[in-house]
């Protein structure tokens, strides 16, 4: 096919329309986010659904998020060992892992990592069914896909993820002991009650509040786009990868935001 | 001349009992990116009655069904089932008035995740005041009359495309709707099994006297069922007698460029003067 040809398929869409669109895009995303929440308090609660999400979501991902948090720690110990060498100060090792871990790099990367693996599986999942006409099945069988989807999934992404982060915490720490223990000498003992005794009520509150936040992001995020898809298998892979992308990128953004309040609202250091 | 089969004679008597429409569409317009798809459209589809609607691909046919379902709300225009308008009803108040029609989805649309048994008692399930026992029995019930109770734990992608199509038709009807809609029931299936599925839809016309509005491309189809009645002794579909043609409740609706251009009976159709009709049904 002649460029010309290839030029003359693309549609071109003017800026009005572009925004329109996107504004249209915001809307329907709160509103579904909105009546997954508010579907919380209405019966039925599908409560089965919501345990195999759990087990899907939570116990799947559970050897990725131990081993990017068990490596995440040793390398955070190993990058920081060698500046605080230069200081004298090999021994707050512990006090760095241990804040880096809990307040940002644990909810960040057990985030993105739940997200890379069950946004897109949501998007997918879902975006079949839209495009196989089983949601519209399951309307005209008069039960509403958003509380039998899409409300499980956010409750088991929050409720696992809080869990999953806790985990993530516990093995960056754990692999930054591995690591300052073999590699730097420093006493085993010494690594983990000094990493205790830095963590503060405003650290430990920070880290457990983000995985809520980003867990309630990944989920809907990815329901939407799924609910979204349209024009059969390419859509849905359309669909999967948009997930993917929009929950990592909405995660980094908000754990920057919600860093920043949480900082004001504590008079935080 | 043979005596008229007991099936017709009943038939007849209940429709003529009843004349209130089930789904009527006053002026209802859609468009689609704006593709006018559907151009102010009105017809009404009698309780007991079958029609059958044609049209060319892209014609509006599936978009029809699904503004009967409310799964699509019209740009303009009124849409009464069961007597309601349900142009003005909320998603919610849908869910329940959905209970009382049944569709069948031209790709069947059956839960691939879920077993046969899963996705006949679907509905029943979603329910919840329903024993299991109960749902048990009302899918053995439902699967037996399409004929498919072997296949209770099979999952959808275990079957042929007849088989899903004959599910399908079991999970749309195992609450008894008043309404059913087929979308293109017998589309891409072999002659046998397009026989086998018509003679579900005529037994579900006949016996269970259910109003359906059925879209496809098949004319021949719709053609066997305004001539055929259900025989409930013989448990099989049976040709009306020489001159009882008509006498089942079945009507036939032609679409065109979003437009009704046909809305009538098999003897108005065959003897229709309208050129592009003519073409079409020859």
């Amino acid at each position: 096919m002649a460029a010309g040809d290839l030029l003359s398929n693309i549609e071109l869409i003017s800026p009005s329309q572009f925004a329109k669109e996107k504004i249209q895009a915001v809307q329907d995303y709160a509103l579904l986010s909105a009546r997954a929440v508010v579907n919380l308090f209405r019966r039925p609660l599908y409560v089965a659904d919501m345990i195999q999400q759990a087990d899907l979501i939570g116990v799947g991902s559970l050897s990725i998020v131990l081993l990017t948090g068990f490596f995440t720690g040793a390398a955070l110990a190993l990058n920081s060992a060698n500046t605080l060498q230069r200081f004298g100060s090999l021994t707050l090792i512990a006090q760095l892992v241990s804040v880096s871990m809990v307040r940002e790099l644990g909810p960040v990367l057990t985030a993105l990592m739940v997200a890379g693996r069950n946004a897109s599986g949501m998007a997918s999942e879902i975006g079949s069914m839209v495009v196989t006409e089983q949601i519209d099945a399951m309307r005209a069988l008069g039960t509403d896909p958003v509380k039998k989807l899409v409300t499980p999934r956010v409750i088991a992404t929050v409720f696992m993820l809080f869990f999953l982060t806790i985990l993530a915490d516990l093995l960056g720490l754990f692999g930054g002991a591995v690591l300052s223990t073999l590699s730097f000498g420093i006493d085993w003992h010494q690594y983990w009650s000094s990493g205790w005794q830095i963590l503060v009520f405003q650290d430990v509150f920070t880290g457990l509040v983000k995985p809520v936040l980003f867990g309630f992001i990944i989920a809907t995020v990815g329901c939407y786009y799924g609910m979204s898809a349209r024009g059969g298998t390419q859509g849905v892979g359309r669909a999967t990868t948009q997930a993917v992308v929009a929950s990592s990128l909405l995660v980094v953004v908000v754990d920057t935001v919600v860093t920043r309040l949480l900082m004001t609202v504590f008079g935080y250091r | 001349m043979a005596a008229p089969p007991n099936a017709v004679e009943e038939r007849l008597d209940s429709v003529a009992s009843s004349t209130a429409p089930v789904i009527k569409f006053e002026n209802v317009s859609i468009a689609f990116e704006d593709k006018a798809v559907l151009d102010g459209i009105s017809f009404h589809l009698p309780r007991g009655e079958t029609k059958a609607v044609f049209g060319v691909a892209g014609s509006g046919k599936s978009t029809m069904l699904k503004l009967a379902l409310g799964l699509l709300k019209p740009d303009a225009g009124s849409i009464y089932v069961l007597g309601n308008d349900i142009t003005q009803m909320s998603e919610e108040e849908l869910f329940d008035l959905r209970r009382k029609v049944g569709i069948v989805f031209q790709e069947s649309a059956l839960f691939d995740s879920l077993s046969v048994r899963e996705n006949v008692a679907f509905r029943l399930i979603e329910e919840g005041d329903i024993s299991d026992e109960e749902i048990e029995r009302r899918v053995r019930e439902v699967l037996s009359f399409v004929e498919l109770e072997h296949t209770l734990d099979k999952f959808p992608a275990e079957l042929s495309g007849g088989m899903r199509r004959r599910v399908a038709i079991a999970r749309a009807i195992i609450t008894e709707p008043e309404i059913l809609l087929y979308d293109s029931p017998t589309a891409g299936l072999d002659p046998v099994t397009s026989t086998t599925i018509v003679e579900l839809i005529v037994k579900q016309r006949d016996v269970y006297k259910t109003s359906s509005l059925m879209v496809t491309h098949r004319l021949q189809d719709a053609f066997v069922m305004a001539s055929h009645y259900f025989d409930r002794q013989a448990n099989q579909m049976r040709r009306l007698p020489p001159g009882a043609r008509g006498e089942v409740p079945m009507s036939f609706l032609i679409l065109r460029d979003g437009k009704v251009i046909f809305d009538g009976d098999a003897q108005e159709l065959a003897h229709s003067k309208d050129e592009y009709i003519r073409e079409y049904i020859s």
